[in-house]
C-alpha cells in the first residue's frame, strides 16, 4: 500500500501524468494560449479530479463491475456540470474564453483513468489525495507551458504586458507559432525530454533494435 | 456482515438509479441557484460590448472615466427594436428576451439572403432586429446596431457605433468571434479599433462605403476618409470586417433605419 506522501508526491515528477503517462495532452494544447485560462482550467481539474476519486472511492464497494465505468462517468460529468454552472456565475468572461473546455473535462484522460486505476482499489482519503496529486502534476506541466506560450507568443503574462510588441510600439515581434496548437506540442516534448534526462529511470526500453547493416560479403 | 453481491441484478438497477436521482438533483439544483447570476452576467456582458463599440468604456475598465457604473452607462441608452426592411420601429417586442441573431435562424422571422446580396455570408437575415439610442436634448449622439458576418474562421459578432451625425463610425469592436490569434484576432486590438473612430460610413450618394486597405490614399484626398488599416496577415479577416460593416449599414441592413432617422429624429416613429 502506497504511503500518503507518495501518493500525493509522485505524480507531480515521478509519475507525472502528462510528462510519463501522455495522458490530457488534448486540453493541454487548448487552454495554455494565456495563463489566466490555464489556471482556472487547473483548479478546474484539480477539484473534478480530487472530488470524482473521493466519489468513486466511497462507492467503489457497492457499484457492480458490469456498470463501473458508466457510474464514474456519470459521477465525473456532474463535477463538471457543476465547474462549469459555477464558472459561468462567477467568472464569466473567463468561462467565455474556455467555452467548451471546461465541458471536456470530463473526457479528460486523467480523471477517467485515475478513477479506475486508483479510486477503484483504494479508500476515499487517499484516493482524493491521489486524484489532488496529479491534477496538480497537469497543471505543474499547463501552467509551464503557458509560461513559455503567453510571453513569447504575445508578450504578456496574465494579460499584463511585460515584453513591449512591435504592435504596441515595441521591439518584440511575437511568435505566431506559439499562439496555434503545435506549439504546445513541442513544449511538451520538451518537457518531457527534460524530466527524463533528470529522471533517467523514466527513459523506457527500446521495443527493438536496429540491426547492424547487413554486409555483402558475396558480391565482394 | 453478509457479503453482499454486488453483481447481483436488483444491486445494478439499486446503485443505477440511486446514481442517477444524487446527480441529477446535485446538476438541476446548482443549475437552478446560479441561473439568475448567469442571466445578469449574460446582460451585463451585452451591455459592456455596447458600451465599448459606442467607445463609452475602456477595453478592461468596468466604469467609465467619471465613475459611472456600466448600469448607469448603459440607462443613458434607449433600446428600440426595428423592421429591418422598412426602418419602422417595432412596438410589442419583448426587447430583454428578444434575440436577432435566434430570429435570424428561424424561417419565418427571417428572410434568405441571395449570394450577390449575402456579402456578410449570412444565409439568412433577421426581420427584427434592436437598436441602442443614447440621445441629448437636440437629437442622437450616438446610435450602436448589432453586426455581424464571417471572418476566417467563423463568425464575428460585434457592435457598430455611429455619431450624431449618423455618417460617422464612432467605433467598432466584436465580442465574439473565431479568428487566429495573433493575426485576425488582432481586430480586438484596441489601437486598431481606435482607427475606426471618425471615419466616414456613407458616400456622397448615401451608400455605404468602407474600405480597408493596405495602402492608404493621401491623407488629404476624400476616399482616404472612408478608409481603415487593414489588418497585416488577415487579408480574410479584413475582407470580412469590410464587408459586415457595408453589409449592416446598407440597404439590406440598418440602411433604410438610419436614412429615416436623418431625416426624422429620434421622437417621430
Amino acid at each position: 500500500m502506497a504511503s500518503q506522501k507518495e501518493v500525493l508526491i509522485d505524480p507531480i515528477f515521478n509519475n507525472n501524468p502528462i510528462a510519463l503517462q501522455v495522458l490530457g495532452i488534448c486540453s493541454a494544447l487548448a487552454v495554455t494560449i494565456n495563463m489566466s485560462t490555464t489556471l482556472v482550467m487547473c483548479i478546474a481539474v484539480i477539484f473534478v479530479t480530487t472530488m470524482s476519486n473521493l466519489a468513486v472511492s466511497l462507492v467503489r464497494n457497492r457499484v457492480p463491475t458490469n456498470i463501473r465505468i458508466i457510474v464514474q462517468m456519470t459521477i465525473i460529468s456532474s463535477l463538471v456540470i457543476v465547474v462549469d454552472q459555477v464558472l459561468q456565475a462567477v467568472a464569466y468572461d473567463i468561462s467565455k474564453s474556455l467555452s467548451v473546455f471546461v465541458g471536456l473535462i470530463i473526457t479528460n484522460c486523467i480523471v477517467m483513468g485515475r478513477a479506475e486505476a486508483f479510486a477503484m482499489q483504494n479508500g476515499p482519503w487517499l484516493s482524493a489525495l491521489d486524484g489532488f496529486g496529479n491534477a496538480v502534476g497537469y497543471s505543474v506541466i499547463l501552467i509551464g507551458v503557458a509560461l513559455i506560450r503567453e510571453p513569447l507568443g504575445s508578450g504578456t503574462l496574465m494579460g499584463f504586458e511585460i515584453i513591449p510588441t512591435v504592435a504596441n510600439g515595441g521591439w518584440y515581434v511575437p511568435n505566431g507559432l506559439l499562439l496555434l496548437a503545435p506549439s504546445a506540442f513541442f513544449i511538451i516534448g520538451l518537457f518531457i525530454w527534460a524530466i527524463r534526462a533528470w529522471k533517467t529511470d523514466q527513459v523506457e526500453a527500446p521495443e527493438y533494435e536496429i540491426a547492424p547493416n547487413a554486409q555483402y560479403k558475396e558480391a565482394i | 456482515m453478509a457479503k453482499l453481491d454486488k453483481d447481483s441484478l436488483g444491486n445494478t438497477f439499486f446503485i443505477a438509479i440511486f446514481l442517477c436521482l444524487v446527480c441529477s438533483v446535485i446538476v438541476s439544483g446548482m443549475a437552478v441557484a446560479l441561473k439568475p447570476i448567469q442571466k445578469l452576467n449574460k446582460e451585463l456582458d451585452q451591455k459592456k460590448n455596447i458600451l465599448r463599440a459606442a467607445g463609452l468604456l475602456a477595453s478592461n475598465a468596468t466604469e467609465s472615466d467619471d465613475g459611472k457604473t456600466i448600469e448607469q452607462l448603459f440607462a443613458e441608452f434607449t433600446v428600440r427594436a426595428v423592421d429591418l426592411d422598412t426602418g419602422e420601429y417595432v412596438d410589442g417586442v419583448d426587447l430583454q428576451a428578444y434575440d436577432p441573431i435566434k430570429a435570424a435562424g428561424d424561417a419565418t422571422r427571417s428572410i434568405s439572403l441571395s449570394s450577390d446580396e449575402d456579402i456578410a455570408t449570412l444565409r439568412r437575415r433577421e426581420n427584427v432586429s434592436l437598436v441602442y439610442i443614447k440621445t441629448n436634448g437636440a437629437g442622437v449622439e450616438k446610435l450602436v446596431i448589432p453586426v455581424r458576418g464571417y471572418g476566417l474562421w467563423g463568425t464575428l459578432y460585434g457592435y457598430l457605433a455611429l455619431d450624431g451625425d449618423l455618417s460617422t463610425i464612432s467605433g467598432l469592436g466584436f465580442y465574439s468571434h473565431k479568428e487566429t490569434p495573433g493575426l485576425g484576432g488582432e481586430v480586438d486590438n484596441p489601437k486598431w479599433k481606435k482607427r475606426w473612430q471618425g471615419v466616414r460610413l456613407y458616400d456622397d450618394l448615401g451608400d455605404p462605403s468602407v474600405r480597408l486597405v493596405k495602402q492608404r490614399s493621401p491623407s488629404n484626398s476624400s476616399a482616404a476618409s472612408y478608409e481603415v488599416d487593414a489588418l497585416s496577415g488577415a487579408t480574410f479577416t479584413t475582407r470580412g470586417v469590410e464587408n459586415l460593416v457595408n453589409f449592416w449599414s446598407g440597404e439590406l441592413g440598418f440602411g433604410p433605419y438610419i436614412q429615416k432617422l436623418k431625416i426624422n429624429g429620434v421622437a417621430q416613429g
